[in-house]
């Protein structure tokens, strides 16, 4: 059974007091046919005949997980005017930006974009329109919002065109991936990508989602969504692990990389277990002139939502101090089930100048908002 | 250096030389095949014979080798730790074979070959029944055959397999593990039906060592929500070179989730967490944890209990150096449970065998 909990007063979190930035807003087309101005005739045909082909078996957007409900979203955040959650700036507008005094919101566009699919081409013409979507229907007409370069990035020439084309444009904050890519994200298939998003100065985000075509485990398919959630945390890791052991911030020592969704809790033990290994492996990664660990300390930015809930609050603060207080971003992941309320989100035991600083500091001195 | 503390050491690792070593305990058709086709040998992917981590460089023969005697184990690690018992975990490519009758073949040869080259050589030593989980019904079978001996104190499969091993299909084997009061033993490889992540294939050793930890969490994710836990409360699921600052992320993300969407496996009635600290257990090599003692007392408390971790050297894989067979931060009032109190409780049969 769903309840809908009664509402607080709208408010900004007394804590936020540089200001509140949301990191995780997924704006939603009704569907293919609302990107289709900025489709050409032939892809338009091809995504009526075809769809969204992702690296599963299902079409028309059916996840081979089931979520936890209709379109993983929120009861209450379906718009008056019909239309799918987060589809309707009006609403959303009300429901979350005024509600909360959020100052700055950044769209995480997800399916259906056509990232990750299976037709590289389609995947590319998908990125540009949806990118086209962004700015029309969005971030001209609300300054409050920043955009994702939302790009095909199993074709990494392609991502990086569509990046340089959106440089210097201050209505996008990052480059958005999933955090499901074909290969391990450290392959240099994706090294364009990076390339081009510290040529253009800005942030590589990876949010949690996606299918890599490849058994969700290591060892195999699971059978639940809540499994589905749990290894979107070990993809990330594996992602993680891949972007350090390759190389990646050697080569490119301005990448800044965001885990969007992906949780965090887990990256302190991350980072030890690398730099144990690591230590006993050094001579077959020459490449690596640093701990795996310091890598990730420097290029490495987490979000909020879904926060990790320890049984005892010292715990979060144990790992958040080892993260390091200033690599962390609140997200709220509007207007979807998990949705984390930004007024209760962050606990009351961490200190108020922390709190002050995942709800706004970090955010800004990280993207230069 | 553990002498009078008992010491049971709870992951050690046999080396089979080659196949010819194996060929006395096949049967006349496996023992043909084997010379027919050319199987000299079945080393894994997992442990490269030449790279640092799978043996200690001053545990290596003249040949590079290492591992492959029970008088190397008794010098480089019973004795020299001074440990009561110690369980033997081999980890010889059988469960990467193909062929269902080919890997039940070599299973039976290696936990043979185990018994009479290994266990009967000295008495302090314990192992695990290796499985060829091709076959649910012929794992069972093999549990079966050897549940008779004593010496055998857990069954052992990969943290990677080919299907999650909490999947119903896998039911009876813990029956039979129950019924017999042996431990399920899950250690860190790769029987390489998938890639090592779950976006592909890594480029590097060092990424596919640290990827086995991911397939741990993969696997009690597998064994909490398919109900594997709630059905066997008796069950003991001992999770071997997994790391273990892994686990209260792990457990804090899952039992969130499950709080939000706990109507999908309804027959899990307790916290993830509650389930896991009673039934499953990790050796401590690695700890996967910094040096500083202070940072391990703090992951120590996040685990909340001080049941759940045994003691292993994980001879002759490089955790450590010299004598440093305990990691470094693990507080001296922990030692007495680490080293013997906790692995007793987890293993049956060693209860037993320490009562006779």
């Amino acid at each position: 059974m769903n309840v809908i909990q009664p509402k607080l007063a709208p408010g900004k979190p007394p804590a936020a007091t540089l200001g509140l930035i949301d990191v995780d807003i997924h704006p939603r087309a009704n569907g293919i046919a609302d990107f289709k101005p900025w489709l050409s005739q032939r892809w338009w045909d091809y995504a009526e005949t075809y769809g969204i082909r992702a690296r599963h078996g299902f079409t028309g957007g059916q996840p081979p997980f089931p979520k936890a409900q209709p379109l993983a979203s929120r009861r209450d955040a379906w718009p008056p005017n019909g239309g799918t959650p987060a589809s309707d700036l009006n609403f959303l507008r009300e429901q979350h930006l005024d509600s909360y005094g959020i100052d700055i919101g950044v769209l995480n566009p997800l399916q259906p974009s056509g990232q990750g699919d299976r037709n590289n081409g389609f995947s590319a013409a998908m990125a540009h329109a949806v990118n086209e979507w962004q700015l029309e229907v969005w971030l001209r007409r609300e300054p409050r919002l920043r955009g994702s370069i939302v790009v095909p990035y199993e074709d990494g020439a392609a991502s990086a065109a569509e990046i340089r084309k959106r440089a210097g444009d201050p209505n996008f904050c990052q480059v958005l991936m999933m955090s499901r890519t074909g290969e391990p994200a450290g392959n240099p298939r994706y090294w364009p990508i990076y390339e081009a998003a510290e040529e253009v100065g800005l942030p590589v985000a990876y949010h949690a989602f996606g299918y890599s075509g490849w058994a969700m485990t290591n060892g195999g398919w699971p059978s639940f969504y809540i499994e589905e959630v749990s290894e979107h945390a070990t993809s990330c890791q594996n992602q993680v692990t891949s972007l350090v052991v390759e190389g990646v911030f050697e080569r490119f020592p301005k990448l800044k990389v965001i885990l969007i969704e992906c949780g965090f809790a887990w990256l302190p033990s991350l980072g030890w277990r690398l730099d144990k290994h690591w230590k006993h492996l050094k001579a077959e990664v020459p490449h690596l002139k640093r701990a795996p660990s310091e890598y990730i300390r420097e290029h490495i930015w987490v979000s909020t939502q879904p926060m990790e809930e320890p049984e005892r609050g010292q715990h979060l603060t144990d790992i958040m101090g080892w993260i390091g207080w200033d690599r962390i971003l609140f997200a709220s992941d509007y207007p979807h089930w998990d949705f984390d309320d930004p007024r209760q989100a962050i606990p009351g035991f961490l200190p108020a100048e922390r709190r002050r600083d995942i709800y706004g500091s970090n955010a800004r001195a990280l993207y230069g908002f | 250096m553990l002498n009078g503390l008992r010491a049971i050491d709870c992951d050690v690792h046999p080396m089979v030389p080659g196949m010819r070593a194996l060929a006395p305990y096949l049967d006349e058709f496996w023992r043909d095949q084997v010379v027919e086709r050319g199987i000299t040998q079945l080393d894994s992917q997992s442990w490269p014979i030449r790279a640092p981590k799978t043996i200690r460089e001053d545990w290596r023969g003249p040949d590079g080798r290492g591992a492959e005697s029970v008088a190397q184990l008794q010098a480089q690690a019973l004795d020299r730790f001074g440990a009561e018992t110690a369980i033997l975990n081999c980890l010889y490519g059988v469960q990467l074979v193909m062929n269902e009758d080919m890997a039940v073949a070599f299973a039976r040869a290696l936990n043979d070959w185990i018994r009479a080259e290994w266990l009967d050589r000295d008495p302090r030593l314990r192992a695990s029944i290796v499985l060829p989980l091709h076959s649910i019904e012929r794992s069972v079978e093999e549990i079966e055959r050897l549940a008779g001996d004593g010496r055998f104190v857990q069954v052992l499969a990969l943290a990677m397999g080919e299907t999650p091993l909490g999947r119903r299909q896998f039911w009876p084997v813990y029956e039979a593990c129950v019924r017999h009061g042996l431990a399920f033993g899950i250690h860190a490889g790769s029987a390489y039906r998938h890639p090592q992540t779950s976006v592909g294939w890594t480029s590097w050793y060092l990424e596919e060592y640290a990827a086995n930890q991911q397939g741990f969490q993969s696997q009690l994710a597998s064994l909490i929500t398919e109900g594997v836990l709630t059905k066997f409360p008796e069950l003991k699921v001992v999770l071997l070179e997994s790391g273990v600052t892994w686990l209260p992320a792990f457990l804090w993300r899952l039992q969130k989730t499950w709080k939000g969407v706990r109507f999908e496996i309804p027959w899990v009635d307790r916290p993830p967490a509650e389930l896991v600290r009673d039934q499953v257990r990790l050796t401590v090599q690695p700890l996967d944890a910094p040096d500083d003692p202070g940072v391990v007392q703090r992951v120590l408390d996040h685990l909340r209990s001080d049941e759940m971790l045994l003691w292993a050297s994980d001879w002759p894989h490089w955790q450590f150096d010299g004598d440093a067979a305990v990691p470094p931060g693990i507080p001296e009032s922990l030692l007495p449970k680490l080293i013997r109190e906790n692995p007793l409780a987890t293993y049956q049969r060693l209860r037993e065998g320490a009562a006779r």
